[in-house]
């Protein structure tokens, strides 16, 4: 396989994933500002700084005012990162690889694309936003699902893998980074300081509202919060599930290749990490030092995939 | 009134035989029914990506080209005729090929005129004394075949570089079957799906020579915003090789490799679907981007095959065509099988002279334009338009030639006002290798617009499935 080859299966995939979770960041924020007592202004400086963007938003905006937000996160092509400018990403990624492709998977992501400018008007409508999150959310699944369902399992699958699950661990510790400060031990103590709904927020962002309660069956608490976005693996988004998929591509890139990498060694050493940490000690190191560690890891594991590979020789 | 493919000149609503199954079960359609299925191909060529760039174009940057689904056919022993003149062309072209990259025998015999080879933008003086393998260098080619009666067929132009429009060949027949699989059943066509494995096997059957393993194959593509995009990554992908960019190639311990994950890889055969001036910058043009450092001194050594071979365009040249009967008498003793159209070399001040005075009769087109671009079909325009055409072929007659204006047949075709008759011709694609494949059928491009006889899809042609009848 081509080194670009890779390196657009790797960004195609992450931009398919990152499409999916700015749309449901602006979906639970946009849910949150609905309720009682909450600022959008302080909830979408969160969700704006969750998703890498604030600067670039208050470069063009002042104040952070709901249709405003919702436009730069979901149409604005100016910013690489909204959902528009991800799935127009994916797709030319997608179309330059044609060939590595299967035919399902490219026509869940063209139609995608298409009708992508037909459902901008949605955006604009306040009682629309909830069906066009619907939209994107499905969209993604289709292609996911087209994407597990077609694939050869070959280095085709594990350039994908290694797109899909960088960017999720990427975004589950920046959701938790950024408001860490919820989680920390001694808001419990402090007690109905912070309302439950900022933590029902976090779980929402990584899908796991309701799972949590089958896991843990008591009313939200920080610690066990962190637990499962962390270190739960019966969490798909959790880190450490994230980890278990992308230490299982990079050894298959290995036994593919026939060749171990430094790349796989440092996942495997992450994952051994996530597999034996426990709160406690996590709490006791700083869970911002802790997150903070881990986002820089994960980003210096993508460039060392892509040094390894010859993304870009 | 010209000649209809399938009522032939007759006034009558007899059908001819190619289209004795057709004809009834078109007339058994609903109009509207019709209407529905062409939107459902469209949603299929639009999803399936089956694009295509208008240079010049902002908005719309990809479109799809109109396909209509009424098929056009042709009878086994039409094509065999066809296919017989294809290859005598393909042959001879071939053989002319060689021969000006050669002793140049034809042009000390004073069949062709010398200053029209060297002089010539196509030809390619580094190509003199290169041996490529099987003495070959248009392997790819698509013959524009055009009809005026029964018996009546004319080539209009050999494409020799890299002809276009395989991929729509067979994305039309495969929308065909997925809407009208019971057309089918009733009438025997001959498939036309074995294409990308013979493109295949001509690739290989033309690799380096010394080689101990099974040839490595690519297809070139400038790239993304090429207007045939589609095409190249739909035959690489068909053919189960990569498509690569200038970028992903490298000339390294002599020879060509490409960089994958695992680091360099040679290469032996490339699909070049970028055009000569592109291919290497040290050896054409200096600022290119789109093609490979070195790679033109491989191709030289027999390290590495390119596909059409360079200067192949000398043998399409728009000044060249009018000599191809010449060219076919000379190479294979035998007078031509197919027909070119009269043409006036603008370069001939007899023919200059008829030209301008003419030129309301006359389509006129520039020797190295393409694509239906910078053409002008005399009476299709204005007097103001030919007026200014005049004027620039005589500022430059040796960049004009010219053809009377042919009435093009007919083929029932669905529009806004219902089914009625519009102009085509037909593009057969040939490959040249170890030996010659012909699929049957082609390319049929039809002009849209009524009465129109431009059939280019930058000027707004649409295509339809054409069908070679089995016996």
């Amino acid at each position: 396989m081509l080194g670009r080859t890779a390196n657009d299966l790797f960004w195609m995939a992450r931009y398919m994933e990152r499409a999916e979770n700015i749309a449901r960041l602006l979906e639970v924020g946009y849910r949150l500002i609905l309720l009682p007592h909450q600022s959008g202004e302080d909830e979408w400086r969160s969700t704006l700084k969750t998703a890498g963007c604030d600067a670039a938003y208050l470069e063009r905006h002042t104040k952070f005012e709901t249709s405003r937000v919702v436009d730069f996160l979901l149409l604005d092509r100016e910013n690489p990162s909204s959902v528009t400018s991800c799935i127009e990403a994916a797709r030319r990624n997608a179309r330059a690889q044609r060939t590595a492709i299967t035919r399902e998977m490219w026509e869940a992501l063209n139609s995608a694309w298409i009708e992508l400018d037909g459902r901008a008007r949605q955006a604009r409508e306040p009682n629309e936003l909830p069906a066009l999150f619907d939209w994107i959310r499905e969209r993604s699944a289709l292609f996911r699902g087209a994407l597990l369902n077609t694939i050869l399992r070959n280095d085709t699958f594990y350039f994908t893998q290694l797109g899909t699950f960088i960017e999720r661990a990427d975004n589950t510790a920046r959701i938790l980074d950024v408001k860490y400060y919820m989680l920390l031990p001694q808001n419990e103590i402090v007690g109905g300081g912070l309302d439950s709904a900022q933590w029902a927020t976090i779980l929402r962002s990584v899908s796991a509202h309701r799972s949590f309660r089958w896991v843990y069956r008591d009313a939200f608490k920080p610690w066990h919060i962190a637990d499962f976005v962390i270190l739960n693996p019966q969490l798909p988004r959790s880190l450490r599930s994230c980890y278990v998929e992308i230490a299982a591509a990079l050894a298959g890139l290995s036994e593919y290749y026939c060749a171990d990498s430094d790349a796989m060694k440092r996942a495997d050493g992450t994952l051994e990490m996530l597999s034996q940490a426990d709160m406690v000690t996590i709490f006791q190191r700083g869970l911002h030092e802790f997150l903070r560690d881990f986002i820089a890891g994960n980003s210096e594991l993508a460039s060392e995939i892509a040094a390894t590979y010859h993304f870009n020789d | 009134m010209a000649f209809d493919e399938m009522r032939g000149t007759g006034k009558g609503r007899r059908c001819r035989d190619p289209y004795a199954s057709i004809g009834p079960w078109l007339d058994g359609q609903q109009e509207d029914e019709l209407r529905r299925k062409s939107s459902q191909a469209e949603a299929l060529f639009r999803r399936t990506g089956i694009t295509f760039a208008v240079y010049g174009a902002q908005e719309a940057a990809e479109r799809i080209i109109p396909f209509d689904i009424i098929p056009r056919v042709l009878s086994a022993a039409e094509w065999r005729r066809l296919a017989a003149g294809i290859e005598q062309r393909v042959r001879a072209l071939n053989a002319f090929m060689y021969d000006i990259y050669h002793r140049q025998e034809i042009l000390r015999a004073g069949r062709v005129p010398a200053d029209l080879i060297v002089r010539n933008a196509a030809f390619v003086p580094e190509m003199m004394n290169v041996e490529p393998p099987r003495g070959i260098y248009s392997h790819i080619i698509g013959i524009d075949i055009v009809r005026t009666g029964e018996n009546e067929f004319f080539v209009l132009e050999d494409n020799t570089r890299t002809p276009s429009g395989v991929s729509y060949m067979l994305e039309n027949r495969e929308t065909m079957m997925h809407m009208f699989p019971e057309l089918f059943s009733q009438v025997r066509v001959a498939p036309v799906e074995r294409y990308p494995e013979d493109l295949r096997a001509t690739l290989e059957s033309v690799a380096p020579v010394q080689l101990d393993e099974d040839p490595r194959i690519v297809v070139l593509t400038p790239g993304q915003h090429n207007s045939a995009y589609f095409e190249h990554s739909f035959l690489a992908d068909r053919m189960g090789v990569e498509l690569v960019e200038g970028q992903d190639l490298v000339v390294a311990d002599g020879y060509l490799k490409m960089k994958t994950t695992k680091g360099l890889e040679r290469v032996d055969v490339v699909y070049r679907r970028v055009d000569d001036d592109y291919l290497d910058p040290l050896t054409f043009k200096a600022e290119s981007m789109l093609g490979v450092p070195g790679i033109f001194e491989l191709y030289r050594a027999g390290r590495v095959t390119i596909v059409n071979a360079p200067g192949a365009g000398i043998a399409d040249d728009k000044s060249i065509y009018s000599y191809v009967p010449e060219i076919v008498e000379f190479y294979t003793g035998r007078a031509p099988i197919l027909k070119n159209v009269h043409t006036y070399n603008c370069r001939r001040p007899d023919d200059l002279a008829y030209v301008l005075e003419h030129m309301a009769e006359l389509v006129v087109k520039e020797v190295h334009g393409s694509g239906g671009y910078g053409m002008l079909v005399g009476p299709a325009s204005t007097s103001a338009e030919v007026a200014a055409f005049r004027a620039k072929v005589k500022a430059e007659p040796e960049r004009y030639i010219a053809q009377p204006t042919l009435a093009l047949s007919t083929c029932p075709t669905l529009t806004e006002q219902g089914i009625a008759p519009r102009h085509l011709d037909l593009r057969p694609f040939v490959l040249f290798g170890d030996r010659m494949r012909l699929t049957p059928g082609g390319l049929t491009r039809v002009a849209l617009r009524k009465g129109s006889l431009v059939v280019n899809s930058s000027q707004g042609g649409g295509t339809k499935d054409t069908w070679v009848l089995e016996e």
